[in-house]
């Protein structure tokens, strides 16, 4: 076989992106459309009294205006579609657009429908809507104390779930030689991809038939969910997200909006549009993290962690996003014991309802909230003993000889070698050299730090049966159509909806490596219901060892298919055909072949095929995972603090990622820079800021930090290799491990090089005040 | 962040977009537009009509005129900061201007926008206040000229009349002794500063300071000379221990402000690091 797989090709998709030939939502022009715009709440919480609209129905150019009173009757709600079991979670309703009550600066009011964009916009400014404002509360906490204001009815004390899992206990606390307790804040941030949400929907009122175009990670689930919430079967519904410019998590749900730009066509009988600026972005689109944790770990004084303990408050802002309540129970709780052997491991988590914008999965999506919690306390730990932070890790890695290995939280991690990436990762950073050189630099009066994390990611999203036990409500499998067409070219059809991932490229790797065809002869479709038979999208580290597996069994249906054809054509038996490189040999007798084209002709024109074959060159396969897969790694940070300033310099990244199997290790290392940026944005610069009435004042690109290139040296990056025994593929996820490493490597990299002040926490993102000020309170301690 | 709807119009000289601002009182120059445009983007500035000047060639460009190198309002800060008169003799204006913004803006923005805007966070005021900037506006009446030290009156606010137009800013050349530079904080987001501080000193043969001028941006409602610092420095000989001395006053003349990404306490500390390290980069 040929070696693609494992080899460096240029994204395919590249090229039309940077020449601005991509087709995003916001490209779709239809004879006769209609733009939406939409009435946001300016207030975190109020009573709407009344709405009037009149000024804004004569405007010139608006075709028609709608309140939550006029649709409350006419569509449904928006649903959560992950629901934890014994969690208690209360779902109250989530109008389109909010019929007594606002609950979020954000929150849909009334809705715009006219000739431009310009004059719907214009028109929200003639609205006049009387609220009447009530107290609000931002602060997860302080929404469960007594006395706090209510959002929802259906849950006085503002906790819209409680969710457990461990089996740690007082006890093994009270005997521990070593207890640290710390409380620390994982602050909300903003996904902010480079293209914002739009939708624009189309209904033929001849057919029935509603086209949506919307900005999805998973196309068959929002028609799903929309054939829900405005009563159309899905049959008639067709979701298309060909294009879609990034997502990070923020694209998974299902928002108001696109169900609303799909009511007002069916509605009017016009095509509607709405794009999303980036102002509306930051007020609704939905945010990530936003933990309060209360931790405690046991060990022993020679460096065994025994038990790891967290309370954790997550903010979920005012209503229940699609998948929101899954991110910091499942995806978060399960994974806390992380790649140590803790025996004891216990998880508590209250999802709490505020006056903020809803928050839900966000790159990495509750696994780095646990990983950073977990690598903070091995570090605050590992300062307790006055052990090096490295031999704390060494002495709790899981041994490579133990996998498959279960959790207490009853995960099975398939394979790993953990200490491999770690001594890697050891070895490219100095690490022992950086640490003589930090005394020397110390007595200089230079404060330089370095932060390792050692790392396991929960990835491939899932098994559907285990989607099923822990409340998810779809399924995880994943769908694949291979079609040969008869000039011996492939379209792939794939269930999974990248939208910057790069799979057009390596899914067409993996099909050129299985038949011998090139990458070029191969076409990956993706992000059309109409086109693919079901799916259930890109998230969650899954597309590769998920859908990527998909891909490989249909690939090995055709190729059985073929290898048939081919015996046929080569007068042997099929057990005597041997394939290589795209040509098919009869065993023994290089000399008579016949390729893959001639075979993908043959299957068309179907003259002469063996007795009981049926004709064409196609198979599909819908592929339910075995397990998860568990990607895992060690990443080091050196940082610089000036300390007149409070500014962090970052002098060295070092990242080793193991994902299996990689496919196309520029893409895989493109997936760790990103993410790794992502990670320490959060570390250093992001941070979304409520004022006390519930205003974001951290509402545009102008005040919230993004990280930028020159911010960053440049990464080193590597890979091991320890293959996945769960999937055809033998791959694991690398889209969010950078996200995941990054942030405790970062901190942990700043509060070592403050060891010296004595400063155990500084509260994310580690701007330079904060960071200046730590020094300014340490120092005075010590 | 779509604005509301405003009539455009195009002036071909200064004269033109005099006479436009006299008879619509709604109207606004655009000339870069990259602080204005995102102004009414957000609705927070909703001008009537826009008088488009950026094709008004006789208020762009950079020479020099006697004693004094007089850049035209319309000269973008990408040329600004690649001039040779600039680099050669105004080096705190080159690197203020090559570090505003992002390569877009510098293309587009324009330092008399720039000066008009008056944003307290932007670099350019705390330049042209060391370098004793003047300031040339036009106006139904005539020509008049401004001190940069008379220009900046709060947050947004200068001393440019209704209906004026900015039409070149003179810098006398400093003397061949002179030393100038300008350090920033810039803002992780926007990149405008949390504190920027601009020096120019003059030192005698003899090592004394002649003549010191310290511009403080960003820390303050607007960009504010620190006079204290300067008259610290002033007749004394440049060691680190005077300009340590002297750095402790870098906050005492503005109105220092706070936001949620910089407390008053900790933009007051800046000043003093940042006016240390510009009078280490001038004088030692």
């Amino acid at each position: 076989m040929s070696t693609v797989f494992g080899q460096v090709v240029k994204r395919r998709e590249d090229p039309r992106f940077i020449t601005g030939r991509g087709q995003y939502t916001d490209d779709v022009q239809l004879p006769g459309m209609l733009y939406a715009a939409i009435l946001r709440s300016p207030h975190a919480h109020a009573r709407i009294i009344g709405i009037d609209v009149e000024a804004a129905k004569r405007a010139p150019g608006v075709v028609a205006v709608y309140t939550g009173r006029d649709l409350a009757e006419r569509m449904g709600s928006v649903p959560t579609a992950w629901i934890p079991p014994e969690s208690d979670l209360k779902t109250p309703p989530h109008r389109a657009l909010a019929v007594d009550k606002v609950r979020y600066v954000g929150d849909g009011v009334a809705m715009v429908i006219a000739d431009t964009r310009y004059a719907a916009r214009d028109a929200l400014d003639l609205i006049s809507v009387q609220y009447e404002v009530l107290p609000a509360v931002v602060n997860q906490v302080e929404a469960m104390e007594n006395g706090a204001p209510v959002l929802h009815a259906e849950a006085p004390d503002n906790v819209a779930f409680h969710w457990q899992i461990g089996n740690a206990t007082d006890e093994v606390f009270a005997q521990a030689e070593v207890v640290v307790r710390h409380t620390i804040r994982q602050q909300r941030l903003v996904p902010n991809p480079m293209e914002p949400r739009a939708s624009v929907a189309q209904y033929n009122p001849a057919t029935g038939e509603l086209t949506v175009w919307v900005t999805s990670q998973n196309p068959h689930i929002h028609r799903f969910v929309l054939s829900g919430i405005l009563g159309i079967p899905e049959h008639r519904l067709r979701v298309v997200a060909t294009d879609v410019g990034g997502g990070f998590g923020a694209k998974i749900a299902v928002y108001p909006d696109e169900a609303l730009v799909a009511f007002a066509a069916m509605d009017l009988g016009r095509p509607v549009k709405w794009t999303e600026d980036r102002r509306e972005h930051f007020l609704v689109t939905t945010h990530g993290r936003d933990h309060v944790e209360e931790l405690e770990l046991a060990g022993t004084r020679d460096g065994r962690i025994q038990a790891i303990r967290v309370r954790a408050y997550a903010n979920m802002g005012a209503y229940l996003s699609t998948a929101a309540p899954g991110v910091p129970t499942i995806l978060f709780g399960l994974i806390v014991p992380g790649p140590y052997t803790i025996p004891y491991v216990g998880v508590d988590v209250y999802g709490v309802f505020t006056n903020t914008t809803p928050t839900d999965a966000y790159r990495g999506a509750g696994r780095p909230e646990a990983t950073y919690l977990l690598e903070r306390m091995v570090d605050l730990y590992a300062r307790e003993i006055r052990m090096d932070p490295v031999e704390v890790r060494r002495r709790n890695l899981i041994p490579a000889d133990e996998f498959p290995y279960h959790t207490p939280t009853g995960l099975e991690y398939d394979s790993g070698n953990y200490h491999l990436a770690l001594s890697r990762a050891l070895d490219m950073a100095d690490y022992d050299g950086f640490r003589r050189k930090q005394q020397e630099l110390r007595a200089q009066g230079r404060h330089v730090g370095v932060g390792v994390t050692t790392y396991v990611e929960i990835c491939g999203l899932g098994p559907s049966q285990v989607a099923g036990a822990v409340g998810f409500q779809g399924g995880l499998w994943e769908s694949s159509t291979v079609r040969v067409h008869p000039t011996g070219k492939v379209t792939v059809f794939t269930g999974s909806s990248p939208h910057g991932q790069g799979e057009e490229t390596t899914f067409a790797q993996i099909v050129a490596d299985k038949l011998g065809v090139l990458v070029e002869d191969v076409e990956v479709v993706h992000g059309d219901t109409a086109r693919i038979s079901m799916g259930w999208g890109t998230y969650g580290s899954r597309t590769t060892p998920v859908a990527g597996s998909a891909l490989a069994v249909a690939l090995d249906r055709v190729l059985e298919k073929a290898r048939r054809i081919a015996a046929h054509m080569l007068e042997v038996s099929a057990e005597d055909v041997e394939c290589e490189d795209g040509r098919f040999y009869a065993k023994g007798a290089k000399s008579r072949s016949v390729s893959f084209q001639d075979v993908a002709l043959q299957a068309h024109l179907a003259w002469n095929l063996p007795q009981g074959v049926e004709p064409s060159l196609e198979a599909q396969a819908f592929y339910d995972p075995a397990n998860f897969t568990y990607s895992f790694g060690t990443h080091i940070c050196m940082v610089e603090v000036d300390t007149d300033t409070g500014d962090v310099r970052i002098d060295r990244y070092i990242a080793v990622d193991d994902c299996g199997r990689v496919i196309n290790p520029m893409i895989a290392e493109g997936q760790v820079h990103g993410g790794i940026v992502q990670g320490i944005g959060q570390a250093l610069w992001e941070g979304a800021v409520y004022d006390e009435q519930g205003q974001l004042v951290t509402g545009t690109l102008m005040d919230y930090a993004m990280p930028k290139a020159r911010f960053f040296p440049n990464f080193e990056t590597a890979f091991t290799e320890t293959p996945s025994p769960h999937n055809p593929l033998g791959v694991k996820g690398i889209g969010e491990t950078g996200t995941i490493a990054a942030t405790p490597t970062v901190v942990n990299a700043v509060l070592d090089a403050l060891a010296p002040f004595g400063v155990r926490e500084i509260q994310m993102p580690l701007t330079p005040e904060r960071v200046w000020r730590s020094i300014q309170e340490g120092g005075q301690r010590s | 962040m779509i604005p509301q709807a405003f009539a455009y119009r195009r002036a071909n000289s200064v004269a033109e977009a005099i006479a436009i601002l006299q008879e619509d009182s709604g109207a606004k120059l655009l000339a870069g537009g990259h602080s204005l445009l995102p102004l009414m983007k957000m609705r927070l500035a909703n001008p009537g009509t826009l008088v488009d000047i950026s094709g008004v060639k006789e208020l762009r460009g950079i020479q020099r005129v006697g004693d004094e190198i007089v850049i035209g309002a319309l000269t973008t800060h990408a040329d600004v900061a690649k001039h040779p008169l600039i680099r050669t003799h105004l080096p705190a204006l080159a690197e203020a201007a090559a570090r505003i913004g992002d390569l877009q803006v510098r293309n587009r923005g324009t330092i008399g926008g720039n000066l008009a805007h008056a944003d307290p966070s932007s670099d350019l005021p705390a330049v042209a206040l060391a370098y004793d900037a003047r300031l040339t506006v036009m106006g139904p009446a005539g020509r008049d000229v401004l001190a940069a030290e008379d220009f900046f009156l709060g947050p947004m606010v200068t001393a440019l009349p209704d209906g004026q137009v900015i039409s070149s800013v003179a810098v006398p050349v400093p003397a061949s002794n002179t030393r100038s530079a300008y350090v920033k904080c810039p803002h992780p987001a926007s990149g405008y500063a949390v504190v920027g501080v601009a020096a120019t000193v003059t030192v005698a043969a003899d090592g004394t300071v002649e003549h010191a001028r310290i511009g403080v941006t960003g820390a303050a409602d607007c960009a504010y000379r620190a006079y204290q610092v300067e008259e610290a420095l002033v007749g004394q000989t440049a060691s680190l221990e005077i300009i340590r001395q002297a750095a402790q006053y870098a906050a005492e003349d503005g109105s220092i402000g706070s936001d949620v990404y910089a407390s008053e306490e900790y933009r007051r500390h800046l000043c003093c690091v940042y006016t240390e390290r510009v009078l280490r980069k001038v004088l030692l």
